[in-house]
């Protein structure tokens, strides 16, 4: 077993290789010929993200943009990509793997190449996993732990550091801030082993996940309960998305009513814009959304911030997201936008410390079947 | 101007020229303490550089304003100019209506005979001070001490005490009155004035000593007094019907047409009998008994004969090398990037008045991109500070379109918004200002049109310059693309693929593809010279004709290598380059004298036969000029180098924010 992963690592490496180094031929080849070096990639817009019916998640579509040396960016973009490739090849050659962090430190190194925020070099490095199909792990890149946790009867085996096997039930053997989800949550790290439990209840902040297991909700209303910790990182998303595809758990999200919580459940239920091309593996289409809505912050009359105006305009820019193109959303977004304002999670604690869990969550889990 | 003139002196009989005062002192400038103690300061220093230049004294100024108390002030300012005599003394300064410019046809700045003694009144009326006058002519042993009152039942000067006093000054004049006033700062102060009376008059040196803060000294940026300004008789272009009239009844004449060549400027015995023939007036007839209808058919006549332009020795233009000297003199802090070479324009006629507009414009530097352009509007070198509204200048500067020369304006139409300062300088034997307190320029259609073309014409030299700057900025850029990141991506990815390092030419050239022109200047021994490289970083040969127009200022050329053709009286330089191949370049060479360093400060470049959207560092060749003509080169058919590159999203550049955190 230990030997057959390794065999299979090894094939993922040289695979990446073999594609990063295709990138380089390219770029070489068109120099070589007097052309101006450039790459294709497929924009990474909202208008460039389709329905894709079979999976039922959003992916790039079609339209592509240029990354060529005619530009100073550009020409800055292709020197960048250079370096990185020279560094993941040496990564692979010498076995060793960095964090998107430290390459971001290395690239000081670079010169002209430089980046200028993480940001730039964690966007780069997704670049190139959408033109080589291959995944960032694959390049030895790897994410910081980003703390987000999950409390319920869970069982999974983890793989330690030292290769030893650990059973763990995400409910009994951990402290009350949950089981602390590992960036890699692949098979060969995680296998699950039994889930009891009716639903995955998804929850954007960490005050109102331990209200929730507070107030004994997990065992209550028998769910697992997942702390986003924000915008969710990757390994959050494809654990959901496993634990539903491979034990058949429905999920809920439950976040502040604002447009980036909204953007919070879009990246879960229908894929993120920014990791369109996997959203496949991340993505979970029949995601519900038990959030705060416009619609609730006039109905319990909660206590409401006003919209900022980065606010407005992110919810502006959702009225021409293909992902929320639907009556639903249509007509949240628009009331959120007529009553300029917004509410958080917590702000149902207006009604005492158990509303949320003897009336709120009911009644919205109730709407979408989850709770009878 | 007469009007206000007229009404006085019939107004006198019954009023005293103190209530007259009271009630038009808006018009003559006194309506508020802030602007009264600005107005003192004007008068006085008006008079003292007229004073000067009539005298061909370079113009050594000191103002001083001291706060007695709260409310009032001490004005105090001398001249070294050529003083006045004793018995004159008394008259021009506490006399109104008092002048040596009444009818005079020349330019200066004080018109009126108002200015000074108004200044004295005033303080008068205010304090009850009188004003302290010390005055030395040339000859005199020793300066003439006045103390004086206006006696303003009679509008009669009233001496208090005079006396004899040693002055170490040679000659001048010194002024000190004592008045109600209130100290600002800000766009209309004293501060501002000077300013601006520095910037026009680069021939003076003034020195200011403010109430609280430390002195200042406006240094010479000149040693060359303005020409000397002629009296002249007026022109017949534009003379009004009622001027005629009343010219022809005063005049000495005894027929028309000497009364014609006598009493008007440019016209000569020919001109007087062409106009005569074309009115059907009797060449013979007493002007005194000219009828209406003569005049009406002389005033038309006078349309249709070609008359020379005015005499303009009655006007002194400040000039472009001057104005310029001047905006850098007095606002060197402002380190601004750009001086569009001022613009000077031909004299021009109003109602048989010659007049100048010159217009300066400063750009860049220190100035705020945000905040509406600065407008610095002159008469006759005198800074205007009021009225900008009412003003013909201002008018003009807001009926231009300066979208067109790089500034921003709202719906192509008002005061234009960037880091500007516009100049605008009229100067004119008579300046048809709004009313007696002289601040505004009266909207005349002539004027406002001549300001309008020196403005264009400016406007045109910032644009190019702006589009220059910003030409080469993306040469710039690609310099960098070529130079410094293309060798490293060639050389990173030879490496990653194991193979030997590319040659660049060909993408360079593809990734450049211009010509790039690039000159600089040189000034040694008294020589500028010129040096302008072309070169050709497009992957085909290119042939171009490369042209240089030399400023109309005396400009020499000699020496030149190649050999150009010599165009247009020697203004003109033109260089045929062919078949520049890909890669290589062409050097030009030459040399000018006769100018001085700041008069020759960008090359004027344009290049034609070649498409210009390859050209960086020259303008293509306005198709109006009839150089064309000239250019007996054909121009060549571009071969088809480049492939062509279908358009596509630029990658790096959808502007979309990525990520959906907040
Ligand atoms: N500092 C001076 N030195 C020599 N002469 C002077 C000086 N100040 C005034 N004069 C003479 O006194 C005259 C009257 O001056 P005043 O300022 O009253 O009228 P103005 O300058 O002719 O016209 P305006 O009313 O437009 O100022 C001037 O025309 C000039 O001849
Ligand atoms: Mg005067």
């Amino acid at each position: 077993m230990k030997n057959n992963s390794r065999n299979n690592d090894e094939r993922r490496y040289k695979q990446a290789v073999d594609q990063l180094t295709g990138i380089a031929e390219t770029i070489y080849a068109q120099i070589d010929k007097g052309q101006i070096p450039k790459m294709v990639i497929p924009l990474r817009t909202k208008s460039n993200i389709k329905f894709d019916p079979k999976t039922s998640v959003w992916k790039y579509g079609k339209a592509s943009g240029a990354r060529t040396a005619k530009k100073l960016k550009g020409a800055q973009m292709l020197l960048r990509t250079m370096y990185m490739l020279e560094f993941i090849e040496d990564m692979i050659d010498e076995n060793k793997s960095s964090t998107l962090r430290e390459m971001y430190y290395i690239s000081e190194g670079w010169e002209k190449a430089k980046f200028e925020a993480q940001e730039e070099s964690n966007l780069l490095a997704e670049d190139l996993e959408i033109i080589t199909g291959c995944l960032r792990e694959d390049f030895k890149l790897r994410p910081e732990e980003n703390g987000a946790s999950i409390l319920g009867n869970v069982t999974i085996t983890e793989y330690d550091r030292k290769g030893r096997k650990k059973k763990i039930n995400c409910r009994d053997d951990v402290g009350d801030s949950g089981y602390g989800i590992p960036y890699n949550v692949e098979k060969d790290k995680i296998t699950i082993n039994d889930v009891d439990a009716d639903f995955i209840l998804a929850i954007e902040t960490g005050g109102m996940f331990d209200r929730l297991i507070e107030n004994g909700f997990d065992e209550d209303a028998n769910a697992i309960l997942v702390h986003l910790k924000g915008q969710p990182a990757r390994s959050t998303r494809r654990f959901i998305k496993r634990l539903n595809e491979e034990q058949g758990i429905p999920v809920a999200t439950f976040t502040d009513g604002d447009p980036w919580s909204f953007r919070i459940h879009a990246s879960i239920a229908y894929g993120a814009i920014k990791t369109a091309h996997i959203s496949e593996y991340l993505a979970t289409p029949a995601t519900e959304f038990v959030g705060i809505t416009a619609t609730d912050i006039l109905q319990y009359k909660l206590p409401t911030d006003k919209l900022t105006d980065r606010d407005i305009q992110a919810l502006k820019a959702e009225l021409t997201d293909p992902r929320f193109n639907d009556s639903f959303w249509k007509s949240e977004i628009e009331t959120m936008l007529e009553i300029g304002k917004k509410a958080e999670q917590q702000a149902l604690a207006k009604y005492g410390l158990d509303y949320v869990t003897d009336k709120y969550l009911p009644e919205k889990l109730a709407e979408i079947d989850l709770l009878k | 101007m007469s009007s206000i003139a007229e009404e006085m002196a019939k107004k006198q009989k019954e009023i005293s020229v103190a209530e007259f005062f009271e009630k038009n002192k808006h018009i003559l400038g006194f309506d508020s303490a802030p602007r009264a103690l600005i107005t003192a300061v004007k008068e006085a220093v008006d008079n003292s550089l007229d004073a000067c230049e009539e005298a061909g004294i370079l113009p050594e100024l000191q103002i001083q304003v001291e706060k007695v108390d709260q409310n009032d002030f001490k004005v105090i300012t001398e001249d070294n100019g050529p003083g006045i005599i004793k018995k004159q003394i008394p008259n021009i300064f506490a006399r109104l209506l008092y002048g040596s410019r009444f009818h005079s046809i020349r330019q200066a700045r004080g018109q009126q005979g108002i200015g000074i003694s108004a200044v004295v009144m005033y303080a008068q009326l205010t304090t009850g001070k009188p004003a302290k006058i010390w005055s030395k002519t040339s000859n005199a042993h020793a300066a003439n001490y006045l103390e004086l009152r206006l006696d303003t039942k009679k509008n009669q000067p009233e001496i208090l005490n005079e006396d004899f006093v040693i002055w170490e000054k040679d000659h001048g004049t010194k002024l000190e009155v004592q008045l109600k006033g209130k100290y600002i700062g800000g766009k209309q102060s004293i501060i501002e004035y000077l300013k601006g009376t520095a910037i026009v008059n680069p021939h003076a040196r003034i020195t200011y000593i403010p109430p609280d803060d430390p002195m200042i000294v406006f240094e010479r940026a000149t040693e060359n007094m303005p020409p000397t300004t002629k009296e002249v008789k007026p022109h017949p272009e534009g003379i009004e019907l009622g001027e005629l009239i009343s010219m022809a009844k005063n005049s000495h004449a005894d027929k028309m047409s000497s009364f014609l060549v006598e009493d008007f400027s440019r016209i000569s015995n020919r001109v007087a009998r062409e106009i005569l023939d074309i009115a059907k007036v009797p060449q013979g007839r007493k002007p005194k008994e000219m009828t209406l209808e003569q005049a009406k058919s002389i005033l038309s006549a006078i349309k249709e004969v070609k008359i020379m332009a005015p005499e303009t020795d009655c006007l002194s233009p400040i000039g472009p090398s001057l104005i310029k000297k001047g905006l850098k003199n007095v606002l060197g802090d402002v380190k601004a990037d750009f001086y569009a070479p001022p613009m000077s324009r031909d004299p021009s006629v109003y109602a048989g008045n010659p007049f100048i507009v010159e217009v300066g414009i400063v750009y860049g530097g220190q100035l705020n991109k945000q905040d509406q352009v600065q407008i610095l509007r002159f008469a006759n070198r005198v800074p205007l500070m009021y009225q900008q509204g009412a003003c013909v200048i201002t008018k003009a500067v807001e009926s231009v379109d300066w979208r067109r020369y790089g500034l921003e304006q709202r719906g192509g139409y008002g005061i234009p918004y960037g880091p500007a300062i516009i100049l605008v300088h009229v100067a004119s034997s008579k300046i048809p200002f709004t009313s007696e307190s002289k601040e505004a320029i009266a909207d005349i259609e002539q004027i406002k049109q001549e300001i309008e073309l020196a403005l264009k014409a400016c406007g045109r030299t910032l644009k190019t310059h702006l589009s220059k700057v910003s030409r080469r900025e993306k040469t710039r850029l690609k310099f960098e693309i070529v130079a410094e990141i293309l060798p490293k991506i060639a050389e990173k990815s030879a490496k990653i693929v194991r193979k030997p390092i590319p040659k660049l030419g060909g993408t360079i050239t593809k990734i450049m593809n211009i010509v790039w022109v690039d000159d600089k200047i040189e000034f040694e021994k008294k020589k500028h010279k010129v040096e302008i490289n072309v070169y050709n970083y497009t992957p085909a040969n290119r042939s171009m004709e490369l042209i240089i127009v030399l400023p109309n200022n005396g400009a020499k050329l000699t020496k030149a290598k190649p050999e150009p053709v010599i165009e247009k009286e020697g203004q003109v330089l033109l260089w045929p380059i062919k078949k520049l191949s890909s890669t290589e370049s062409a050097k030009i060479n030459f040399e000018l004298s006769g100018l001085d360093k700041d008069s020759y400060d960008e090359n004027e470049i344009y290049v034609t036969g070649i498409d210009p959207l390859y050209i960086i560092g020259a303008e293509p060749l306005p198709g109006d000029w009839d150089i064309e003509k000239l250019i007996m080169t054909e121009t060549p058919q571009e071969e088809e180098g480049a492939e062509e590159e279908e358009e596509e999203a630029d990658y790096d550049e959808e502007g979309e924010v990525l990520s959906d955190e907040e």
